[in-house]
């Protein structure tokens, strides 16, 4: 099945300032970012939360440690496939005892994934809190899960396929929707 | 690429891209062995069986430990307390295992070729954990690992191999393992250790330990097997173990001549002061701990990866 793209719903300042809000956002709820501390989820969210990191840096001069979690020895559908997929590691490089942990993704879909993070995370210690922030929530939940922090809401059919491109990764920043080809 | 191998039975028949993938995935899994709470629920429900018929410490405790980090059940069968002791043969013992439904069996046997008729009878995984002197292709993995981890790449290094290289499944494993990636690879041993057609594996011959290792990036020293050779050795094998550790020992003054980054290795279990003297043993050239540590990883890696698909 070929996909096509079907809209554009990000370009790069778009998202650049997405991520500014979230970073306000963050520093907002959590009283100036004490023992603040940012996860996320490989492969593009461990890109987002670095920028975020930066971001919270430029705004309250403060550096928040950033941790990239790899989610797969906890999905809910190991083994299903012929092959199993690939492990990408973990690297939390600090204790999340105590920390308010700010779990961060490129897409909130079905759930299944934040799911699979927040066992994750309680597997490596107590975290004071948790938090969700996402660049798109596309909706179609199969799990009662909501965001903290949402770059946009995007309303999707389920079989569109919703991109998050990031200039580390893909060479630009933009958010694309898919769709399959007829 | 993935994996898509019902069993592991032998490093001569993984292509480079299968090695490089359980070595990514192993060092991947290699963070468990640091957290305070070492599980992960990846292998949920899934059974393990280790079936150990020959004795075994640290590949079978390492199966165990992998399997236990991934959360799989094991059950751990030696050859003492089974009913092999009461006469039954190999191939029932695995059928009447089959039938309590396992996904993975771990065979360890004195007979090479035993991990292949397992493999070949049952539906499950089976994984070769040394098949006589034929193969023992998990502490071939294990060791790639350590090398690429200490050296940050295996191309073109050079590896040296010395001892009992014809009655060694480590040192076949290990050959085919760093040939296909690259490496390359001299054994060194008395004449009548070392079999007749080595050369055809892409391997040189070294007479002379001092030779052997003058240039080589790693130095692997085998055990001597003396319990299974204790009849060969009045054959004529070789006239004595003191002659043997004199010859082919390797001790702090024959390391003077070997490089300066030189990684010393060792399968384990170590005859102090045969294969090796107690300094070297312990010196700062010695991975052999680390060698262990990557057992486990190298262990969970293949469970992990051979758990998922129904194989070929």
């Amino acid at each position: 099945m070929s996909l096509r793209e079907k809209a554009e719903v990000m370009d790069g300042p778009t998202l650049d300032r997405s991520l500014t809000r979230i970073a306000h956002e963050i520093l907002e709820r959590n009283q100036g970012g004490q023992d603040l501390a940012l996860v996320g989820i490989k492969m593009r969210g461990e890109i987002l939360a670095r920028r975020i990191a930066e971001k919270l840096r430029t705004i309250e001069g403060i550096v928040v440690p950033v941790g990239a979690l790899d989610i797969t020895l906890y999905r809910d559908d190991l083994g299903m496939f012929d092959e199993q997929p690939l492990i990408k590691g973990t690297e939390i490089p600090f204790p999340i005892t105590g920390k308010s942990v700010v779990l961060v993704d490129d897409v909130l879909f079905t759930g299944r994934t934040t799911r699979a993070a927040l066992d994750a995370i309680m597997d490596l210690g107590r975290p004071r809190l948790i938090q969700l922030a996402v660049l798109v929530d596309r909706g179609h939940r199969e799990l009662p899960l909501r965001a903290d922090y949402v770059g946009k809401n995007l309303p999707t059919s389920r079989r569109e396929l919703v991109q998050v491109l990031l200039r580390e990764e893909d060479g630009q920043d933009r958010v694309v929707i898919q769709e399959p080809e007829e | 690429m993935g994996w898509r191998r019902k069993d592991l039975l032998t490093m001569r028949e993984l292509e480079p891209g299968e090695i490089l993938l359980v070595l990514d995935t192993a060092e991947s899994l290699k963070e468990i062995a640091t957290r305070e709470i070492k599980k992960v629920p990846a292998l949920r429900g899934k059974t393990v069986v280790n079936l150990f018929l020959e004795p075994s410490t640290r590949t079978r405790t390492s199966f165990e430990i992998a399997g236990k980090w991934l959360s799989a059940d094991i059950i751990n069968i030696s050859g003492s307390s089974s009913s092999v002791v009461k006469g039954e043969s190999l191939l029932d013992t695995a059928k009447n295992l089959e039938a309590m439904s396992p996904d993975i069996v771990v065979i360890r046997h004195a007979s090479a070729g035993a991990a292949h008729l397992l493999a070949r009878s049952l539906r499950c995984s089976v994984i070769n954990g040394g098949d006589g002197a034929h193969e023992h292709p998990t502490q071939a993995l294990l060791d790639l690992l350590t090398i690429r981890e200490k050296k940050g790449h295996l191309e073109g290094l050079k590896a040296v191999i010395v001892g009992d290289i014809a009655r060694s499944r480590v040192a076949r494993s290990n050959i085919w393992g760093m040939r296909k990636l690259g490496m390359s690879v001299t054994v060194a041993g008395p004449p009548t250790l070392i079999p007749p057609h080595v050369g055809e594996l892409g391997v040189k011959v070294a007479y002379a330990i001092e030779e052997a290792i003058r240039d080589a990036d790693i130095i692997m020293m085998l055990r001597l097997q003396h319990e299974r050779q204790e009849g060969q050795m009045t054959t004529g094998l070789f006239p004595s173990l003191r002659e043997y550790s004199r010859l082919w020992g390797l001790t702090l003054e024959k390391l003077r001549g070997a490089r300066d980054d030189v990684l010393i290795m060792h399968p384990g279990p170590v005859n102090r002061g045969i294969e090796m003297s107690p300094e070297v043993a312990d010196g700062p050239y010695s991975v052999i701990l680390e060698q262990v540590t990557n057992g486990v990883a190298v262990r969970m890696a293949l469970l992990y990866l051979m758990a998922g698909g129904k194989g070929q």
